[in-house]
């Protein structure tokens, strides 16, 4: 791994790559109340993965969230980090271990962007140089100019900006482990959904465990390897991968969180790439018609495709297009909407929608064609087991 | 108190003049300007030595109230109390136990910084953004370095406002610590209260001091505190 590896390499501190975090009975009580914020939780977050933590305002995902770092004191039970206590360290030392992140982000207000990411390698006695390197290469791991953004104070930077320092801040000493409350929840939806690919993107490369709090369901299908949705009182309704939480809700409150939708919902969590696409039958002006119709009765799609020199989708072509001995640029339609390898089948099924489209060329980076997506394998999809569904829409 | 009153005869009223016509004589101050530079330096030491010292003990108050809220009312109330002894009652109520001079005009003054400097430190602490704090303890700043690093320096627009506020009000109390035998501007006000020129001199110069005092604490500010002008560039 890319980031270890540099960081090592400026200081000889060994550094573990994710830790197996493990709730056991996990239990907060507050005195004077009659029910605990937090009960007996117990769940085993796998090294690498993101475990959301998602429920109702109340639910007590933020405390079991806090519990970890003792940011909260637990009741019984308890938190082990790779098998060992959470009880049994100093608060201060755990939590330098441990990246944490929140909704507000709480950057200092009076220290520099570069200053706030040193905020940890500092306590920890990093020497000057190392800090420097360490600052630079975070601030580019999460997308910011590390020249242009260095020295400003945080009032200079847009929200989005600040969410990726206070990211960058949380990653600082590279820890097994990372806490996040509700981390781009006060960003606007289109700045958000950014963050999120980007963390999910970062997340492939560093490879931390990660608790994620969110109270939005979608940003835990998502975002999650696996959900726990908690209900009033830290109850666990259901812990399991998100395609299963959508296909097999354990109870009703599960059914009622994840909504009436979830069939649709799945389909965010699986790509246009992990479908079988029809095979287009694509054609070239010039071409030998009688080759054009050959590939026309291979194929489910009842018009040929005419695509440019380098595969570009040019349109749907016409009748009259076959016509002659060779195929002739008369197109019927433009070759409208074009599906991305990439998009989430939810997304292409919505440019199908909007398009009034059945079906659709489905293009690769370049831009080239390589096969056609319709209503119809999106129905199939939604049928699948979700064992054959990836745990989410990180997957490759 | 007729003792301490006395008019002291500063100017010559024999003849015809500027001064006997009780004028605004810039002659007579270039030739007595002299008389007001030792009275000049020992208000800006009382007023120095009075806002160093009210500061430690009010910052220290402040500090441990801001951990302990309890101790916040009586510390206010104690203060309060302070603040509101007339200045001149405070020097006789001293003059038995620590006499006349220095030390008498300096506990004095100290105990009306108290109240404004402990006030405005605790505000400046309170103003911290929950969110900040709670980011700093969990990263893991145990609270000592919380204060010290993030708390503390935070608060400083709001301290420095309350020791610019102290230092001004300083500055005028201590023309009065001449009736605790500590010298002083305002010395040399009631030396001839009634001779405008004298008045315009030793008054001006308290002035100019207030003022002075105050520009370099903002001075000092601007240059602590460049994230309070830092604005949004995107």
């Amino acid at each position: 791994m890319n980031i270890s590896d540099s960081a090592q390499s400026s200081g000889p501190s060994p550094r573990p790559q994710a830790a197996t975090l493990e709730f056991r009975e996990a239990t907060k009580r507050y005195p004077g109340q009659s029910e605990p914020a937090v009960n007996a939780l117990s769940l085993t977050v796998p090294a690498g993965e993101i475990c959301v933590l998602v429920g109702p305002s109340g639910c007590g995902k933020t405390t079991a969230m806090r519990m970890v770092n003792q940011m909260i004191s637990i009741t019984s039970g308890d938190i082990l980090l790779d098998g060992q206590s959470v009880r049994e360290r100093r608060p201060a030392e755990l939590r330098r271990s441990i990246g944490y992140a929140i909704q507000q982000i709480g950057l200092f207000p009076h220290l520099s962007v570069a200053d706030n990411i040193a905020t940890v390698p500092r306590l920890l006695g990093w020497g000057r140089e190392r800090i420097r390197a360490r600052v630079d290469e975070l601030l580019e791991l999460v997308s910011l100019d590390a020249h242009e953004t260095r020295d400003r104070f945080p009032a200079q930077l847009s929200g989005g900006q600040r969410q990726r320092v206070g990211v960058a801040r949380a990653l600082a000493v590279d820890p097994p482990l990372m806490l996040m409350d509700e981390p781009f929840g006060a960003i606007d939806p289109i700045n958000r959904e950014r963050l999120q690919n980007e963390f999910l993107r970062l997340q492939r490369e560093i490879r931390k465990t990660v608790v994620f709090v969110t109270h939005d369901i979608d940003e835990a299908i998502k975002m999650g390897d696996r959900i726990a949705i908690l209900q009033k009182g830290g109850h666990l309704m259901q812990y399991a991968p998100p395609a299963e939480l959508l296909m097999y809700p354990a109870n009703r409150f599960v059914e009622d969180f994840v909504g009436s939708d979830r069939a649709l919902k799945r389909l965010a969590l699986q790509r246009v790439r992990d479908v079988d696409l029809w095979r287009a039958p694509l054609v070239r002006a010039g071409e030998p018609t009688a080759e054009a119709r050959a590939k026309l009765a291979d194929s489910e799609v009842p018009y040929p495709l005419l695509v440019d020199g380098d595969g570009r989708p040019l349109g749907w072509l016409s009748e009259r297009g076959l016509a002659g001995e060779r195929v002739t640029e008369e197109l019927r339609s433009n070759p409208e909407p074009r599906i991305e390898l990439d998009d989430v089948l939810r997304d292409a099924l919505s440019d199908l929608l909007a398009d009034e489209a059945q079906y659709a060329p489905v293009v690769d980076e370049r831009g080239a064609v390589q096969g056609v997506l319709s209503i119809e394998i999106l129905s199939q999809a939604l049928q699948t087991d979700p064992d054959q569904v990836p745990s989410g829409a990180d997957a490759p | 108190m007729s003792l301490l009153l006395a008019q002291v005869e500063i100017r010559d009223r024999s003849e015809d003049t500027c001064v006997s016509e009780n004028g605004f004589c810039p002659d007579w101050i270039v030739d007595n300007f002299d008389r007001y530079v030792d009275p000049f330096f020992q208000h800006v030491l009382l007023t120095v030595v009075a806002v160093a010292v009210g500061f430690g003990i009010a910052s220290t108050l402040a500090v441990i109230a801001y951990r302990h809220r309890w101790f916040v009312n009586p510390v206010i109330q104690v203060t309060g109390i302070l603040y509101t002894i007339p200045s001149v009652a405070a020097f006789f109520l001293l003059l038995p136990i620590t006499g006349r001079g220095f030390v008498t005009a300096t506990i004095a003054l100290v105990s009306y910084t108290l109240l404004i400097i402990f006030r405005n430190i605790l505000t400046g602490l309170d103003n911290v953004p929950e969110e900040t704090k709670d980011a700093g303890r969990g990263m893991g700043l145990t609270e000592q370095q919380l204060l010290w690093r993030v708390e503390l320096p935070l608060a400083l627009p709001e301290i420095l406002a309350g020791l610019r506020i102290a230092v001004t009000t300083t500055v005028g109390l201590a023309t009065l610590v001449f009736f605790a035998g500590a010298g002083g501007l305002g010395e040399e006000i009631y030396a001839d209260i009634a001779f405008k020129s004298n008045v315009v001199v030793a008054g001006g110069l308290a002035v100019l001091l207030a003022a002075v005092l105050d520009g370099l604490i903002l001075l000092f500010q601007r240059a602590l505190t460049p994230w309070t002008r830092a604005v949004s560039a995107g």
